[in-house]
C-alpha cells in the first residue's frame, strides 16, 4: 500500500522544480504529443536525449523514475502482447493460431517505447512539481471555462486536497482491514459476489470516515475564513525568464518532430 | 469589554423529522456568561457532552447563539457582515490533527489563512515565516503534513491560525487525539505564545494537568458553568469534580485525602513541592 | 492457555532505504487470567508487537506459539487464533458497519460458523458484559455516543468467545469518566471470564491502578517486564525513554527529598495516603 509513488513529489531545487507548473504542464503535452509524431529511430533518438536531458536537469535518481514505471508494468506488457499477436503482416513465427509477425514486432516496439516515455515525461512533471503548484497551474490553464461557468477553483482546490488525503485513506483502510480481519471477515476467499458482499465490513466504514472527515475539514476552512472565490495566493504563477526560455526550447523542439514528420526521416 | 465576552448565552441543537419540521430541540450551552480579558490564558472543563465545544464553536461563529449573544473583541457574532473580522480574529485549532491541514505542504496550508484574508502575497510569505519561526516549525516547511507526529501536525495547525493575525486562539481539545509528547509539545506551544507574546488562549480539554497553570478554569456540566476561578480555587472542590467524573491531579487528591484523615493541609494542592512544604512544616 | 513470544523480531521493508527493525528479539509469555499493561510512546513498537500475537503479522524471525502450537505452521488455523486472541484496534469505533448494534456484533460470532440464533445469544452476553444498555441493542450504531460505540465494539470482538483479550489504547477519545467505565469493564471482564487482558496504554497512572504486570517497549525492545511499582522505581530511565512514571511516583521522590521517608514504590493514591500517614506516627512517636 506504502508503495505507490508514481508521481510523488520529490522536494528538490532543480531547474525543473524552479519552472513555472504551467510551463511544465504544456511542456508534458508538447513532449507527449511530439513521441506520436515520431515514428522513426532517428526521430525517436531525439526524443531519448530530449526526455534524457529533462531527467538530468530534474536532480531526480533515475531509479525513482524506473520505480515509477513498474506501476504501468502490466498495462504496457498487456499492450506489447496484443501487438505482437495481433498484427497482420509478414509472418516470422507461427504456433497454431498464434503468429508473430514483423510488422507486429515493430509496432509492439513503438508502442512500448510510447507508452514508457509517456509514463516517464508526466512522471517528471508531477515528480518535480507539489499538488498544490499542479492544481495552481491547471487552474489558471483552464480559466478560461470558468466564463461556462464551470467552477474551476473549486475543482483545483478539490483535486489537491483529494492529493492530500489520499494517503491518509490508505492506511485507513489499512487499519479498518486488519479489524476486521481480527472479527474473523474474509477477504480472500468465494465467488466475486462473495467477495465483494464481504467488502461491505470494508467500505462502510471507510465511507463514514470519509465524510466525517469532510465534514470537519469544512468546518476547519471556514473558520479559517475560507469563502470561495477571491483570495489572493502566497505562490501566484510568474512567468519567469526560465519559462520563456522552456517555452524557445519546446518550441524548436516540437518543430524538430514535425519537420522530421514532414521530410519522413 | 473583554476579547470574548458571553451574556446569557445558550445554544440549541434541533433535531429535524423526515419532512424538515423540527421534532426535538436539545439544549446545549445554558446561561453562560464569561468575560475574558487580553493575554489571559483560559481553560474549561468538562466531559464529552458537556457543551464545551459548542461553546467553543460559538466563540468564532461557527454556530450562532439561540439566546443571549457572544462578542469577540467587542463585535457581536450574530452580525453577519462581521463573520470574516470575527473569524480572523477568533481562530481555532480543533481535535483531529489530520482534518484540519489543508495544505500538502507545511508552509502552503500556514498560507491558507492570509490567503483566504486577501493579504498580498509578499505579506504572505513573511507572516507564513513569522508564523513557522514562533511556533518552532522553519524546518518543516518544506515537508508534507503527512509526515509529521501528532504534536507537530498540532502546531502546523497553530502557525496556520497565527498567520491570521489572530486576538486570541481557541483550541478545542488540542490535546486529545495525541500521545503524551505531542500533548506537551502543543501545551508547551499555547503557553509560549501565551507568556511570551500575550496572545489570549482559550484551551477546552479535560486533561487536568494541562489547567494547573491557567489564569482562571471554568468547569461546565450539562451546558452551565458549575465552578469557576483559579485553578488552585476550583481544585479546593475535590469532591464536587470527582462528583463530575472529572480527574483531579494525584497529588491534589492525596491532599485532599490526607486532610480528611486529621492532617492540617490546605484545600487545592497543585505541585508535589507544595504538599512537601505542608507536610514537612 | 497461554501466549509465548520467542525471540520475535519484525522488520518493515527488509532491504529497502526504508528499513525499519520495529521489533528485536521480543520474548515474553503471557499467562491466563493476567492484566498486563503494554507502555511505550508513539514508534516504540507496541502496535507492531500487539499484531504479532492473532497472526495479523508475521515474524520475521522468531516464533510466536499458543498452547505451545507455532502458529505459523503450515496447516496453523490462523482465523480460528483470531477468534481464541481477540484484538481491539484504536478507535473500533471506526469499524462499526452494521445496521445495528446487536448485527454488528454478530459478525464475528457468524464469521466463527455459529448460527444466527447462537451468535445472538453471544452478542448479547458480550453487550451485557461490557455494560451496554439493552434497550439500545436495536439502535443504529452511528447514533451512539463516543463511549458507547466504544463498548460495542469492544463487544463484538468480545462475542467470538476469546481466551485473550488485546486492546490497543482503549481509552483513547475518551473522557475521564469513559475511560473509568472501560477500564472497569475490562477488568471486570479479566476477573469474572479469567482471560488474560493485555492493554497498551500511555498512562502510567491508568496502568498502575489496573495492571499486574507492566511491559514497557523502547525502540522495538522490551525495556522493563516487571511488577507496576518496580518499574516505576526507574523513573529516571523511563523518562530518558520519553516516558514518565505516574505523577505520585514524583510526589513521593519530592517527599522524600524533604526528609520524609515515605514508601517510594506507593503508586496508587491510598497506598500513598496510608504511606505517608505511617511515616508521620512513626515520626511523632519518634519525637514523644
Amino acid at each position: 500500500m506504502r508503495d505507490i509513488t508514481i508521481g510523488q513529489y520529490y522536494p528538490g531545487n532543480s531547474v525543473l522544480h524552479r519552472l513555472d507548473p504551467r510551463t511544465k504542464f504544456v511542456g508534458t503535452l508538447m513532449f507527449i504529443i511530439s513521441i506520436f509524431i515520431f515514428h522513426t529511430i532517428p526521430g525517436y533518438a531525439v526524443a531519448t536525449v530530449f526526455l534524457g536531458a529533462m531527467i538530468l536537469l530534474s536532480g531526480i535518481p533515475f531509479r525513482l523514475i524506473v520505480k515509477g514505471l513498474k506501476a504501468v508494468l502490466v498495462i504496457m506488457l498487456i499492450t506489447v502482447v496484443f501487438n505482437i499477436f495481433l498484427t497482420p503482416g509478414e509472418v516470422l513465427w507461427q504456433w497454431k493460431i498464434l503468429k508473430v509477425t514483423k510488422e507486429g514486432l515493430i509496432l509492439a516496439g513503438k508502442m512500448a517505447i510510447r507508452l514508457i516515455y509517456l509514463v516517464t515525461g508526466s512522471s517528471l512533471m508531477t515528480l518535480t512539481t507539489t499538488p498544490n503548484q499542479l492544481t495552481d497551474g491547471l487552474e489558471d490553464l483552464m480559466a478560461p471555462l470558468n466564463r461556462i461557468r464551470i467552477p474551476v477553483h473549486e475543482i483545483a482546490l478539490m483535486m489537491s486536497i483529494a492529493l492530500r488525503f489520499i494517503p491518509i485513506l490508505m492506511e485507513e483502510t489499512d487499519k479498518i482491514m486488519k479489524a476486521q480481519l481480527a472479527r474473523g471477515a474474509d477477504f480472500e476467499s468465494g465467488s466475486i459476489i462473495r467477495k465483494a458482499k464481504n467488502m461491505i465490513p470494508l467500505l462502510v466504514p471507510l465511507f463514514i470516515s470519509a465524510f466525517r472527515r469532510a465534514n470537519d475539514l469544512a468546518m476547519a476552512m471556514e473558520a479559517r475564513c475560507y469563502h470561495g472565490g477571491s483570495r489572493t495566493q502566497m505562490k501566484p504563477l510568474r512567468y519567469t525568464r526560465l519559462d520563456l526560455a522552456a517555452y524557445l526550447i519546446l518550441i524548436i523542439y516540437l518543430a524538430i518532430a514535425i519537420l522530421f514528420r514532414i521530410f519522413g526521416i | 469589554m473583554g476579547i470574548i465576552k458571553a451574556v446569557k448565552l445558550a445554544f440549541d441543537y434541533l433535531k429535524y423529522d423526515d419532512d424538515g419540521n423540527v421534532e426535538d430541540t436539545q439544549r446545549a450551552v445554558d446561561d453562560v456568561s464569561l468575560d475574558i480579558q487580553p493575554g489571559q490564558f483560559i481553560a474549561i472543563l468538562g466531559h464529552n457532552g458537556s457543551g464545551k465545544s459548542t461553546l467553543a464553536k460559538q466563540m468564532n461563529a461557527l454556530l450562532l447563539p439561540t439566546e443571549g449573544a457572544m462578542y469577540v473583541d467587542g463585535t457581536d457574532t450574530a452580525k453577519e457582515q462581521d463573520l470574516w473580522k470575527i473569524r480572523q480574529k477568533a481562530g481555532m485549532i480543533f481535535q483531529n490533527p489530520d482534518n484540519q491541514i489543508i495544505g500538502s505542504v507545511v508552509e502552503e496550508d500556514v498560507g491558507f489563512g492570509p490567503e483566504n484574508l486577501g493579504v498580498p502575497t509578499d505579506e504572505i510569505w513573511r507572516r507564513v515565516d513569522d508564523s513557522l519561526t514562533r511556533i518552532g516549525m522553519t524546518e518543516y516547511r518544506k515537508q508534507s503534513p503527512n509526515r509529521l507526529s501528532g504534536g507537530q501536525k498540532q502546531r502546523v495547525a497553530i502557525a496556520g491560525v497565527l498567520a491570521m493575525l489572530p486576538k486570541c486562539i481557541i483550541m478545542d481539545e488540542p490535546t486529545a487525539m495525541l500521545d503524551p509528547n505531542g500533548r506537551k509539545e502543543v501545551i508547551r506551544s499555547a503557553r509560549e505564545l501565551n507568556q511570551k507574546e500575550g496572545v489570549t488562549v482559550i484551551l477546552i480539554t479535560h486533561y487536568m494537568e494541562e489547567v494547573i497553570d491557567a489564569d482562571a478554569v471554568f468547569v461546565m456540566e450539562e451546558g452551565r458553568i458549575v465552578l469557576q476561578g483559579t485553578p488552585k480555587e476550583v481544585f479546593s472542590h475535590v469532591e464536587e469534580l470527582q462528583k463530575l467524573r472529572l480527574d483531579v491531579p494525584q497529588v491534589t487528591l492525596l491532599a485532599h485525602e490526607l486532610r480528611k484523615s486529621g492532617l492540617p493541609i490546605p484545600e487545592g494542592i497543585l505541585t508535589a513541592e507544595e504538599l512537601a512544604g505542608a507536610l514537612c512544616r | 492457555m497461554s501466549i509465548e513470544l520467542q525471540h520475535v523480531s519484525f522488520i518493515y521493508s527488509p532491504g529497502t532505504a526504508y528499513e525499519l527493525h520495529a521489533l528485536k528479539d521480543i520474548s515474553f509469555t503471557v499467562h491466563d487470567g493476567e492484566f498486563i499493561g503494554i507502555i511505550g510512546h508513539t514508534g516504540s513498537g507496541k502496535s507492531t508487537l500487539i499484531q504479532h500475537l492473532n497472526a495479523l503479522i508475521r515474524p520475521t524471525k522468531g516464533k510466536v506459539l499458543y498452547n505451545g502450537e507455532d502458529i505459523w505452521e503450515e496447516n496453523y488455523d490462523r482465523r480460528a487464533l483470531r477468534s481464541q486472541v481477540g484484538l481491539v484496534f484504536q478507535y473500533p469505533e471506526h469499524q462499526l458497519f452494521e445496521n445495528t448494534v446487536l448485527e454488528d456484533v454478530c459478525f464475528g460470532p457468524l464469521n466463527q460458523g455459529l448460527s444466527k440464533e447462537e451468535a445472538e445469544e453471544r452478542a448479547k452476553k458480550a453487550l451485557a458484559s461490557v455494560g451496554f444498555r439493552e434497550d439500545h441493542y436495536g439502535k443504529s450504531p452511528f447514533e451512539l455516543s463516543g463511549g458507547q460505540k466504544k463498548r460495542a465494539a469492544i463487544a463484538g470482538v468480545l462475542a467470538m468467545d476469546p481466551k485473550i483479550l488485546v486492546l490497543d489504547e482503549p481509552t483513547a477519545g475518551l473522557d475521564p469518566k469513559g475511560r473509568d467505565e472501560i477500564l472497569d469493564q475490562v477488568r471486570a471482564l479479566q476477573e469474572e471470564r479469567g482471560i488474560a487482558v493485555l492493554v497498551v496504554s500511555h498512562s502510567m497512572e491508568d496502568m498502575a491502578r489496573y495492571a499486574g504486570r507492566l511491559i514497557v517497549m523502547d525502540h522495538g525492545a522490551v525495556a522493563f517486564d516487571d511488577v507496576p511499582g518496580n518499574v516505576f522505581a526507574h523513573y529516571e530511565e523511563l523518562e530518558k525513554m520519553g516516558l514518565a512514571a505516574p505523577q505520585l511516583t514524583y510526589v513521593m521522590q519530592t517527599l522524600r527529598a524533604n526528609g520524609l521517608m515515605v514508601d517510594p514504590a506507593a503508586d496508587t493514591v491510598e497506598k500513598a495516603r496510608d504511606s505517608i500517614l505511617a511515616v508521620l506516627k512513626a515520626e511523632r512517636q519518634g519525637v514523644v
